[in-house]
């Protein structure tokens, strides 16, 4: 009869019953932690891109896309726990970028935990990064889980050290796609090795939830949607009941499962890429189980950016995706099926028909 | 005057009836007004009427929604009638910032215009209801407005004044206790399906071929219009018609500007409220500051704060002032805020929120001029002035 209190109605249903006072997102409901205490949230912003133009300007789009990001984020009730940044906070790694891109984080209500992305790294190997964020790679306990965050942009010591003139035009090298000069990304030997022996200290029942910037499975090499040793971090994430991977790098929505694990994607703040498949006329490995977005309206310069926040509902990861100028989606695991799927567009016939174009 | 256009409205609407009704198997049931040989000219550049299927326009039901449109019995102190704010003489809007209900009380909204309401794919400005008949409702109830309690008063008087029992036996064949506020929407609907209005200067141009329906500054306006100043993004022309809507929501930075630092109080109150049984039309009409969360206290996604909808700009000449809150007085205004970047001055704040469609558009003083002559042409022939009506254009 009415949409408001039909709103109002379906509102009450999905949050009434558990009573929550504090009630946005509404999806928050769903939890399942035997103890309630172990029941939390946290929010994800990733690749921002801010570009530095020169003296104090940057690029407008960028910084916007970011400042709604926190500005949304912190309006979250309940509360998120913590922030992911997952990388490529900077465009080429600059100081000015990465103090720019600090200063808007600045704003984010609670803890912050960063993630190396290669537009973060390759001017000066994280250096800067470093003393504003902290260490490269690290690993964290919260209410039961163990978190761990590679950075897992790196690649091989021969292409990083020794080929080329400047680090600025190494910069510029793997910040380019489709670049026959790039190099594929890896976690490496150092860090796998850290990671074997940090994974030692936990039981094979704790949920572990792996954040790295390039997805630590192999979908489309030419963009570096890609990582070199995916098959050695994932065999040393095998013994685990319960693995999550949350990379960003894509700028667009995947989900997979490979055996225990379950891959996410977050949405950039910055741009949208297209999905290889519809671009690339190599053979690329999207994952199977993801489902496209509608192609992005270049006038609404925020569409097919978004952010996230990420519901740990009995130990699994739940991405509630938040997008402009288009419809919010939500992949959550399927507990039946163990993986993830997309909620309302996993289904074929509930998919939104590709536009056709003349 | 009134008399003549609403007997004209009545024709045509009784025209387009009996198209409908020559033809019972057309689900939904979409009529084409053009066919309409009565008002040819006025619907130019308009897409068909939608008439939802369970409400078919009929000349009885149309001249009884005039009638209840315009009945100030309707408040609780007899002074406010729908065509208070929506006032025939001002196409059909009232020109003030804010509307002004029973006892002097304000709202906190522009009054949008009727006229073309029939296409909005949802109504009011937060598009909190889905097609007239759900707007109809909710103006009697709000405390601002026309003050009433709940509905039953309106229905007391259509049930016993001897006009209304007439006209509801003969349009509804319900009487007594069988008329419903439904039946109040749907007449109401009916009549206000009537109120479109196309053929402006811009439609003999655009849709007719007639380069000299424009003046040169119109034509050098639809140009950034359609190019450099990125209006018809959302203010949308198609191939064969034109509403210069796209239907969506949008922060555009006005009226958040101002409520920036209490945003996330507002937000989670207003959530709060609401989940507590709180009625979404009287918190957004009440209280001004939780208004400006727009489209949010509809959706509660985070994505739409501060959003509100793009109106239509047929006539909008007619219809100011400007914005959600009426707080633009001029276009020339509305023009510099957009050129702006969603800001009245470029060293205000920029709202957190803002629109990814909304940026500086580097527009010069002459160019802002040419965009405001063209929204002169998009007022129909109809309401033109005759200052304002183009030399041979009259239809």
């Amino acid at each position: 009869m009415n949409s408001i209190n039909n709103s109002r109605r379906n509102f009450i249903k999905t949050a009434g019953t558990l009573a929550i006072d504090s009630t946005l997102p509404i999806s928050l409901v769903e939890l399942a932690f035997a103890e309630s205490s172990q029941n939390f949230t946290f929010a994800y912003i990733s690749d921002a891109h801010i570009q530095h133009i020169k003296d104090n300007r940057f690029v407008r789009n960028w910084d916007r896309g970011l400042i709604r990001a926190v500005a949304e984020a912190n309006l979250l009730v309940p509360k998120p726990d913590f922030v992911m940044f997952g990388g490529d906070l900077a465009q080429l790694g600059s100081k000015p970028e990465l103090d720019h891109g600090a200063q808007i984080l600045s704003a984010l209500h609670g803890n912050v935990h960063y993630v190396m992305g290669e537009h973060d790294y390759y001017l000066d190997l994280g250096k800067y990064w470093e003393k504003l964020f902290g260490p490269q790679y690290y690993s964290f306990d919260h209410k039961g889980v163990h978190f761990v965050v590679l950075n897992s942009i790196k690649t091989y010591d021969d292409w990083t050290f020794k080929r080329w003139p400047t680090t600025e035009q190494r910069m510029l090298e793997m910040a380019g796609l489709d670049n026959p000069n790039g190099s594929p990304f890896m976690v490496g030997d150092e860090q796998r090795l850290w990671l074997k022996n940090d994974l030692a200290k936990v039981t094979k029942d704790t949920p572990v939830v792996v954040f790295s910037h390039s997805p630590l499975q192999k979908i489309y090499k030419g963009w570096n949607f890609w990582t070199e040793d995916a098959e050695q971090v994932q065999a040393l994430l095998k013994p685990f009941n319960k693995v999550s991977v949350i990379y960003g790098h894509v700028h667009q929505i995947q989900y997979n499962q490979i055996g225990n694990i379950s891959f996410n994607s977050v949405m950039a703040t910055a741009w949208p890429w297209p999905y290889p498949q519809s671009y690339a006329q190599a053979e690329q490995y999207l994952p199977k189980l993801t489902v496209p977005m509608n192609r992005a309206d270049p006038f609404f310069e925020r569409d097919a950016t978004g952010w996230q926040f990420i519901n740990m509902a009995n130990g699994n990861a739940d991405l509630n995706f938040t997008l402009y100028d288009n419809t919010s989606r939500i992949v959550r695991h399927n507990r039946k099926q163990k993986r993830p799927e997309d909620a309302v567009y996993q289904d074929e016939k509930a998919r939104i028909v590709p536009q056709t174009h003349y | 005057m009134r008399y003549a256009l609403l007997l004209h409205l009545v024709l045509t609407a009784l025209f387009v009836y009996q198209q409908a009704s020559a033809n019972p198997q057309a689900e939904p049931a979409v009529v084409n007004p053009q066919s309409s040989v009565t008002d040819k000219n006025n619907l130019l550049g308009l897409p068909p009427v939608p008439i939802p299927a369970n409400n078919p326009q009929t000349a009885d039901k149309i001249a009884l929604g005039d009638k209840l449109f315009h009945d100030k019995r309707f408040s609780v102190d007899g002074t406010v009638s729908c065509a208070n704010c929506h006032n025939d003489k001002l196409a059909f809007t009232d020109g003030l910032p804010v509307s002004v209900g029973h006892h002097g009380l304000t709202g906190t909204r522009n009054a949008p215009t009727v006229l073309n309401a029939a296409f909005n794919p949802s109504q009011f400005w937060d598009g909190r209801e889905p097609d007239l008949e759900g707007q109809a409702k909710q103006p009697l109830i709000n405390p601002v407005e026309h003050g009433l309690a709940n509905h039953e008063p309106i229905l007391e008087i259509t049930r016993t004044d001897p006009y209304y029992s007439t006209a509801f036996q003969s349009v509804f064949g319900v009487s007594g206790k069988k008329i419903t506020m439904d039946h109040v929407a749907q007449a109401i609907a009916s009549f206000e399906r009537t109120l479109i209005s196309g053929n402006s200067a811009f439609d003999r141009y655009y849709f007719k071929g007639q380069a000299d329906a424009m003046t040169e500054a119109q034509v050098r306006g639809f140009d950034l219009f359609i190019g450099q100043g990125r209006c018809v993004s959302c203010h949308t022309i198609e191939q064969d018609h034109a509403l210069f809507t796209d239907g969506r929501f949008h922060n555009i930075g006005v009226g958040i500007n101002q409520i920036q630092q209490d945003v996330p109080r507002l937000a989670q109150a207003f959530l709060e409220a609401k989940n507590k049984g709180g009625n979404v039309d009287n918190m957004v009409l009440t209280d001004k500051k939780s208004s400006e969360l727009g489209r949010f206290a509809v959706t509660d996604e985070l994505s739409q704060i501060g959003a509100f909808k793009t109106p239509t700009l047929r006539n909008v000449e007619l219809t100011a002032p400007y914005m959600h809150d009426g707080s633009l007085k001029t276009l020339k205004e509305v023009m510099v805020h957009y050129n702006n970047g969603g800001v009245g001055k470029t060293d205000e704040p920029i709202n957190d929120f803002l629109s990814g469609g909304i940026r500086p558009l580097n527009l010069t003083e002459p160019q802002l001029d040419d965009l405001v002559d063209f929204m002169k042409a998009l007022t129909s022939s109809k309401y033109a002035k005759p200052a304002t009506s183009l030399k041979g254009n009259s239809p």
